[in-house]
């Protein structure tokens, strides 16, 4: 029997007169690669948020390896490693000082903490630039830099929500071969795009939620062969009405 | 609490106060820049609406053909500007001068009316006189009352000895040591306590911006998905900021120090005033979280943090020494007021760190800024979660 990394159930969320996640039920098995899509207010990053112990679910329950988010949140945060959809970075620090920093927040040693954070900014390309300040990096390379500040500390299970957003074809392509590097290092991958390419190319399975709920689970080629659609772009259009880029 | 993330988020935020130009100058050029400009050219308090002074009197005249010093204390309280308190000790007098209880002291010397007897039997005859000397102690932490109470004093001994301004001599000397004392240094001596204190409250517009612009950018929400715990973050947001607090009063001192000022303090004393800086700080680590609780973004923090920033700085710095006696009494709603109080009797008064004024201060202080930044805290974690 596979091993699961993320156990969701019945997992819903109401902020005041919104339900954002509704009786929510998903399984993804330890070093799979999943894709979660939705449109924009569908629930993606609720969901996410309540994976990583930010928020509260309003019922049901949800485990990382085997850890119940809300009563073991410490252990759950060891193991997780969190892009945001925010080109999160401080400004003022170097590249390889906001990756030193967050690999002492994530209780690395010196040792370990220094051949880690070369690896990354060698394998996204910031070497180079790793002693400048941050502030003075393009657009692509804050990105890179703030997905490297997920991964710092080699974490298990990575939710990785639109890495690629506002990069150019050249970085996205590294940041793809980086990700499918990291699958292949067994570990467990929650990816959100609003790039339908990326998901087909990347992704193991994909769940579709819209309005908190999910519409669709399984892997691309057999959800486009079961709906009969040329790829998982109409797919989307056909289950939710709404292109990817529609406010919900 | 592990004490790896706490050091390396302090190193974070005094990396930040060095390299972001716009904080570097806030936090330490303002201050040193204000501190010179106010320093070097402010030249008295002026316009005080003070009007009555606190005079203790040790009364030692034994008294000869008339009691002269009951004339002399009759002529001061008729002067309606000087409350008299008499003491029978002189260490007891002392003692409330140290804590700012009265302004002055004035001690009438046992042979004070015999003084005044040989000088009404032979006015032209200064070698028949009896001379005595009136000690005056003043308030060395009270620029006004330094110069406000000798020459009332004088003028009612001219009056005693009914001699014009054109007589040469007199019996009756008044020594005030401290006066003199005052009159070499400078203006600074009497702001430079209000200085130390006024350093620091800008910390409450950049502990406000920091915490806002980390939520904007997505850096809080970072540190809450690492394994950083709310302690921890906290207790490297105050360490951070105790130790920003700590160098501006190094860099105030140093441009006080560099002005003229010198107090006549051991270094005991120094200790003891960074120990109240730092206490101080965290009041302003208190306010700058309200502010970031209220305020929706990094630059409505900067506006909102005038509130706090504004009574801090007139009403309990030096830049409020010369305000209305009711601003003063609001004065004593905020922490500034009692460091620059503490500081002051410290450095000009002379007193003992365990004199009971200073208590009160310290006590004041450290229970208003505990309380204060336990209120930021939990508001702060009440509405954005740490």
């Amino acid at each position: 029997m596979t091993e699961s990394a993320i156990t969701i159930e019945n997992l819903t969320k109401q902020f005041e007169d919104k339900t954002a996640l509704e009786n929510l039920n998903l399984q993804v098995t330890k070093g799979e690669l999943f894709g979660l899509l939705g449109p924009n207010g569908a629930g993606k990053t609720t969901t996410i948020n309540i994976l990583c112990g930010l928020i509260k679910p309003t019922s049901g329950t949800a485990k990382v390896c085997g850890y119940d988010v809300q009563k073991e949140t410490l252990k759950v945060k060891e193991l997780i490693g969190v892009c945001t959809q925010e080109t999160a970075i401080y400004p003022y620090l170097t590249g390889a000082e906001n990756l030193e920093l967050f690999g002492n927040l994530n209780g690395m040693n010196k040792k370990a903490l220094k051949e880690r954070s070369k690896m990354l900014l060698n394998k996204l390309g910031l070497v180079e630039d790793a002693k400048r300040i941050a502030a003075k990096y393009s657009g692509g390379m804050k990105r890179r830099l703030s997905l490297s500040l997920a991964l710092i500390h080699d974490p298990q299970v990575l939710f990785l929500d639109e890495p690629t957003v506002a990069m150019d074809p050249q970085s996205r392509h590294a940041v793809w071969d980086f990700i499918k590097e990291q699958k292949t290092q067994g570990k467990t991958i929650i990816l959100t795009t609003h790039y339908m390419e990326e998901a087909e190319e990347l992704c193991d399975r994909i769940g579709i939620i819209d309005h908190g709920k999910l519409i669709a689970l399984d892997a691309p080629k057999e959800l486009i062969a079961q709906s009969r659609v040329k790829n998982l772009e109409e797919l989307f259009i056909k289950l939710t009405g709404r292109t990817i880029r529609e406010e919900a | 609490m592990k004490l790896q993330r706490v050091s390396s988020l302090v190193k974070k935020e005094l990396k930040k106060t060095i390299r972001e130009p716009a904080v570097l100058f806030m936090i330490f050029l303002f201050p040193i820049v204000f501190v010179f400009a106010f320093g070097a050219s402010f030249g008295g308090v002026g316009g005080s609406q003070t009007i009555t002074y606190n005079i203790g009197v040790v009364n030692m005249d034994h008294g000869y053909s008339v009691n002269a010093s009951q004339i002399l204390l009759t002529t001061l309280s008729d002067t309606k500007i000087l409350n008299i308190h008499i003491y029978a000790d002189n260490q007891i007098a002392q003692n409330d001068l140290s804590q700012g209880i009265v302004q002055a002291v004035m001690v009438i010397p046992r042979d004070f009316s015999q003084s005044l007897a040989s000088y009404q039997a032979a006015p032209d005859n200064p070698s028949q006189w009896t001379n005595a000397t009136v000690a005056l102690y003043l308030d060395r932490g009270s620029l006004v009352a330094t110069q406000a109470v000798p020459p009332i004093i004088q003028q009612a001994l001219t009056t005693i000895t009914d001699q014009n301004q054109q007589a040469p001599q007199s019996p009756i000397q008044m020594e005030t040591a401290s006066l003199v004392e005052v009159k070499t240094t400078s203006a600074l001596d009497f702001i430079a306590p209000g200085m130390f204190t006024f350093a620091s409250i800008f910390l409450i517009m950049m502990v406000a911006q920091s915490f806002t612009q980390d939520r904007e950018n997505g850096m809080m929400k970072r540190i809450r998905i690492s394994p950083t715990t709310p302690t921890e973050f906290m207790s490297s947001q105050i360490i951070s900021y105790m130790g920003i607090a700590l160098i501006q009063a190094a860099l105030v001192f140093a441009m006080t120090y560099a002005l003229g000022f010198r107090p006549n303090v051991g270094m005991l004393t120094y200790a003891f005033v960074f120990i109240l800086v730092l206490i101080f700080s965290l009041s302003n680590v208190g306010f700058g979280l309200i502010t970031a609780t209220i305020a929706k973004s990094s630059g409505a923090a900067t506006g909102l943090s005038f509130l706090f920033v504004l009574p801090q700085l007139f009403l309990g710095t030096f830049v409020g020494a010369s305000l209305s006696s009711g601003a003063q009494v609001a004065g004593k709603f905020v922490p500034s007021y009692y460091v620059t109080d503490a500081l002051t009797s410290l450095f000009l008064r002379g007193a003992a760190i365990t004199s009971p004024t200073l208590l009160l201060d310290i006590a004041a202080v450290s229970v208003s800024c505990i309380a204060i930044l336990a209120i930021g805290i939990v508001l702060y974690a009440k509405y954005y979660k740490i």
